[in-house]
This record gives C-alpha cells, sequence and structure tokens, in this order.
C-alpha cells in the first residue's frame, strides 16, 4: 500500500504491539498498518487462518482488533498520538 | 429503566438513515418542504462510498467526476439546515420510529414518525481458494483507499471480479501512478458489446466508461475478458494470482489452462449486495430481485415501503446506481414531506416530476450495469468444497452442502446448523453466495427469502451502550412480605 497524493497533515506515532510505527493524523489504522505494510492483523478465531482489512468500510469485521485495549474496526478507527494497537482480534 | 441506554434523545419529523447519494438527497428535499431533519451516517462525510470525500490534508488527488458531485452534494447539505450527524453508527431501529446509534462518544437515540433507509450497498465477493489472504480486498473497498487516501493498495496489483468497479479501480491506480498487473473481467467482451447500446443511453456515463478504458489500454495493462480468479497463492500473504477463462455463464472451462499472475494486492468483487438491513429489520414487505442486487422493499414509486412512515431510496434497496439514487433521494424526500402533511398532494407530484423523469431516464443504464454486476449462479456452483464461503467462522462449501444434505432447508436453519451468519459480520460477507447455495438444492432462490434481522444492526460494545451505568442505578424492589 503506498500514497500517491501530497500530504500535508502532521506525523504521529502509534504503538503496534510494543513498535512505535509512524503514522499520518485522520488516517485510519488500517491505512496506517498498510502504509507500514502490515497486511496481516489478526488470526481468524475457527481456522487461525492470517487476516487483514478487506472491505475498508466498517462492512466485513476481519479489521476487528484491539485499539486502546478495546476491540474496535481498525478502518473505522482514526490513529492518534500514542495510541496503543495490537495485532489480535478475538480470541 | 436506571441509567441503562440513557442516550441523549432527540425528537424530529424526520430521520434519514444514510448521507450517500440518495440520503442527503432525500433530506435535502424533505428539509427544503420545512420539515426537522436528522441525516445520520457512519462516515465523517456526506457522499457515501461513491462520492466520498478525500481525507482533509491531502492535496493533488485527481478532480474526477465523482470529487465534483461529491463537494456540490456537501456544499448543499451545509446550506441548508438539515441537522447532519456523520460519526454515528445505527444499531437498532424499532418502534415507529426509534434509531439508536453509538457515536464517538455516547449512545444516543432519534425518533420521528418518518424514517428514510438510505444505508447502500455492500461488497459480493463470490468465494475463491486464498479469497482470505491479507493483500486480497474488496473492490469497493479500492475505491475508498483510491478516492478518500490518495492510495493504491499494492505495488502490483491485480483487479479481477465483475462489473463497472473494474474499469473503475483500474482506471483509479493508473491515475495515482500506480501498476496495475492485469484486470480480470469475468464477463466476455460480447457481453459489454450487447450492453453497450443501453449504457449509451446515458452518454456522460457511457463517455466515463470510455475514458476509464482507454487508460488501461494506453497503460498496456493486460486485460484477460471470460477469465475468473481461481486461488489466490501466498505465505501469510497474497503473493500469486491464479485466473482462468470462464464460460458465459461464468463457470470454469474444464481442461482449460490456468496462469498464474505474480502480485502483492488483487481488488476483487462480484458485484454489490443491497444492504437493506433497516426495512428487514422493521419487517416491510421484501421481495428477491437477482439484478437489483438480492431481497429488496417492495417499493412504490415514490419510495414508499408498506410500512406507514417508512421509506427506502438508493442501492441499499436495490442495485441502480448513484446516477439513479439522487432521483430516488428526492422522491423518498418528497413522500415523507407529503405524507407529514408539510406539502400537499400536488405540490409534491409537481416537484417530483422532473426526478421521475431522470429517474426514467437513466433506468437503461441503470439496468445493463446491475446486469454485468448481477450474481452469476453457476459461478456459485464451481466454488470448491474446500473454500472458505463464510469468512468470520471459517465455513467451507463442503460444510454447507454436508448441513443441506443433513435437512437445513431455509436459511435460518442453514445458520443455525453451521454458524453461517452468526459471525461478526452477521452473513454481510456471504449471505448472498450461501443463499445461492442452498437454492441450488431447493431450485428456487426467492423462495428462500433472508436472513431474520434483528439488533443490533452492527456489532456495538456492550460498555458503549451502558455508558456510567453502575450496579448501584439497578431498582431493586421491596421485598414482598412472607
Amino acid at each position: 500500500m503506498r500514497r500517491r497524493c501530497e500530504d500535508d497533515r502532521e506525523s504521529i506515532t502509534i504503538m503496534v504491539d510494543g513498535r512505535p510505527l509512524v503514522a499520518r493524523a485522520g488516517d485510519s489504522v488500517a491505512v496506517a498498518l498498510g502504509l507500514n505494510d502490515i497486511l496481516k492483523m489478526r488470526s481468524s478465531p475457527a481456522a487461525g487462518a492470517p487476516r487483514g482489512a478487506f472491505c475498508f468500510m466498517g462492512v466485513c469485521q476481519e479489521c476487528a482488533i484491539y485499539i486502546d485495549g478495546a476491540l474496535r474496526q481498525a478502518c473505522l478507527t482514526r490513529v492518534a498520538e500514542g495510541m496503543v494497537v495490537e495485532l489480535r482480534g478475538v480470541p | 429503566m436506571g441509567k441503562v441506554n440513557k442516550g441523549a434523545g432527540a425528537i424530529a419529523d424526520v430521520i434519514v438513515a444514510g448521507a450517500g447519494p440518495a440520503g442527503t438527497n432525500a433530506a435535502l428535499a424533505a428539509a427544503a418542504s420545512g420539515l426537522d431533519v436528522v441525516l445520520l451516517d457512519e462516515q465523517d462525510a456526506a457522499g457515501g462510498q461513491v462520492w466520498r470525500k478525500p481525507l482533509d490534508g491531502l492535496n493533488g488527488l485527481p478532480e474526477t467526476a465523482e470529487l465534483k458531485a461529491g463537494n456540490a452534494l456537501r456544499e448543499r447539505l451545509i446550506a441548508s439546515n438539515v441537522r447532519f450527524l456523520p460519526g454515528r453508527r445505527i444499531w437498532s431501529v424499532s418502534g415507529q420510529y426509534r434509531v439508536d446509534v453509538i457515536g464517538a462518544d455516547n449512545p444516543e437515540f432519534f425518533e420521528a414518525p418518518h424514517l428514510i433507509a438510505a444505508t447502500g450497498a455492500h461488497e459480493r465477493v463470490v468465494p475463491f481458494e486464498g479469497w482470505t489472504l491479507p493483500g486480497v480486498i474488496g473492490l469497493a473497498g479500492a475505491t475508498t483507499l483510491i478516492k478518500s487516501g490518495g492510495i493504491v493498495p499494492g505495488n502490483r496489483i491485480v483487479v479481477a471480479g465483475s462489473g463497472p468497479l473494474l474499469t473503475a479501480v483500474a482506471a483509479g491506480i493508473l491515475k495515482l501512478g500506480g501498476t496495475v498487473a492485469a484486470v480480470v473481467d469475468i464477463a466476455p467482451l460480447g457481453a459489454w458489446l450487447k450492453a453497450l447500446p443501453a449504457l449509451a443511453s446515458v452518454p456522460s456515463l457511457l463517455a466515463q466508461g470510455a475514458v476509464w478504458t482507454l487508460a488501461i489500454g494506453r497503460a498496456r495493462v493486460p486485460v484477460y475478458r471470460g477469465h475468473a480468479v481461481v486461488r489466490a497463492l501466498g505465505n501469510g500473504r497474497l503473493e500469486q494470482v491464479v485466473i482462468g477463462p470462464v464460460d458465459a455463464a461464468g463457470a470454469p472451462v474444464a481442461g482449460s489452462d490456468a496462469f498464474t499472475i505474480d502480485a502483492d494486492c488483487l481488488c476483487v468483487g462480484n458485484g454489490l449486495v443491497a444492504g437493506s438491513d433497516i426495512t428487514r429489520c422493521l419487517r416491510a414487505g421484501h421481495t428477491y430481485d437477482r439484478l437489483r442486487g438480492g431481497v429488496v422493499p417492495v417499493l412504490d414509486d415514490a419510495g414508499r415501503t408498506s410500512r406507514a412512515g417508512l421509506y427506502a431510496c438508493g442501492d441499499g434497496y436495490g442495485i441502480r446506481g448513484a446516477a439513479m439514487a439522487e432521483s430516488a433521494g428526492v422522491l423518498a424526500g418528497l413522500a415523507a414531506a407529503c405524507d407529514a402533511g408539510a406539502i400537499s398532494a400536488e405540490e409534491m407530484q409537481r416537484r417530483a416530476a422532473p426526478h421521475r423523469a431522470t429517474f426514467a431516464a437513466r433506468r437503461r443504464f441503470s439496468d445493463a450495469m446491475a446486469g454485468m454486476m448481477a450474481l452469476r449462479p453457476e459461478q456459485v456452483r464451481a466454488i470448491a468444497p474446500e473454500t472458505v464461503v463464510c469468512r468470520c467462522e471459517d465455513i467451507t462449501r463442503g460444510a454447507i452442502d454436508a448441513a443441506i444434505a443433513a435437512g437445513a432447508k431455509d436459511l435460518n436453519q442453514l445458520k443455525h446448523f453451521t454458524r453461517c451468519g452468526m459471525g461478526p459480520c452477521q452473513a454481510r460477507m456471504c449471505g448472498d453466495v450461501v443463499a445461492e447455495l442452498l437454492a441450488i438444492g431447493t431450485g428456487d432462490r426467492a423462495a428462500l427469502g433472508a436472513l431474520t434481522m434483528r439488533p443490533p444492526l452492527r456489532p456495538v460494545p456492550l460498555e458503549a451502550l451502558l455508558g456510567d451505568f453502575s450496579y448501584s442505578d439497578i431498582p431493586i424492589p421491596e421485598p414482598a412480605p412472607l
């Protein structure tokens, strides 16, 4: 995933599984992860298969991961400075 | 009830659910008739998915027709007295009518005697082996990344599936300077040529499609018509896409050569499914319409459902595209205004006339496009037994077939047997395909109806509904004397 336009927004830092990651204010968590080449967000509960964002519009629930301690859809959640993202979904 | 679900309430004349081209126009029409209108949307800005607003702070995004249409709509909304409340997720509709939402902070609810449902459509993807791999994304999802974020979703992208979104996404990626490794269209060239006269009935939209197609040709992107994705391969993420030829009905051609394309992103979609959640939840009359994307409410010519005060418009209530959604929205808004007594029936007819004309004029184009996007039953029949159909619960075609063989006769039974539809997406991703699989045996898709829709319409965190509820808020009645 790559951004192909000018971006005047400020850079912020989010914590992803304990690692700092640079994101742009205003982006969704799903986009911020994708731009950092993190596509796998969690494992599916039944088969343990790798999953990432799929519909990007709040429908499929594939990107529901722990954000600041609560299960949230990464495609509908905007990044914030110091946000804590865990790459895991419902067990 | 103590503080449970105590969220702030508001009364209005009309509630409109969804701020895309249909819903926003419905809200504007009702408000222009003097009604107090609340317009709700899950996203941060009006425009829906088709006219999605670019994120603030991004510059140099292509000036597309969709961007201009969206900006014009948003300006009209700002200039109106519609109470637009973005960032609201509707999780319950009830009564006559109450709409419960989760916003950024607290739960809220709205009550009005008129409710216009304009919640849009979502993607249909006919499953194939590997479609759950990270790096495989929906076509409509790709348009969102392109339009709102100026983002190309991969370095080498395969765009596959059916319908007009294929060319829109491929051209959108190219315009941003990205690389499209291939376009894979299930429709043979002949199907497009057959649709051409109908598409030519709206010259501006045909021209837009032609510009996209030319851009794809200029970039020398290989276009495989009459082909579909056989499987997606990769270790933990997408690395390769295998495609092969299909026949006119969309079934793989036996014994033909499949071939492999290296790619780190696959954008795939097979049309759209009408998201008729609200009208289904309120038990309005519905019908199955393959062309219109599934189970849709029965509407009169102004968008009235079978329930008094409940209206529907836009792609959520039959896939017709943005070209018709605006007119349908205006008609529904006027119908609500008329039923509320804000305008007379004559006034309504007078104001509706030009929009009815637009609606009628675009019908042929819209039907042709919807036809290209409609579910191809033969493609569903060809799903391999080991392929995951329900992503939420990892349920395969084989498991679904086994449940059908064991006696599951309708959709709700199949859900109980397999858990298809019990996962967090609530069957939005697999429901249409699962119904088609069940219909292979029963032979009558229309008779299957739909899964029973109930609140919560979307997953909602319990803590968000409870607010600052505590156990001391529970009223404890005096014990009865012994």
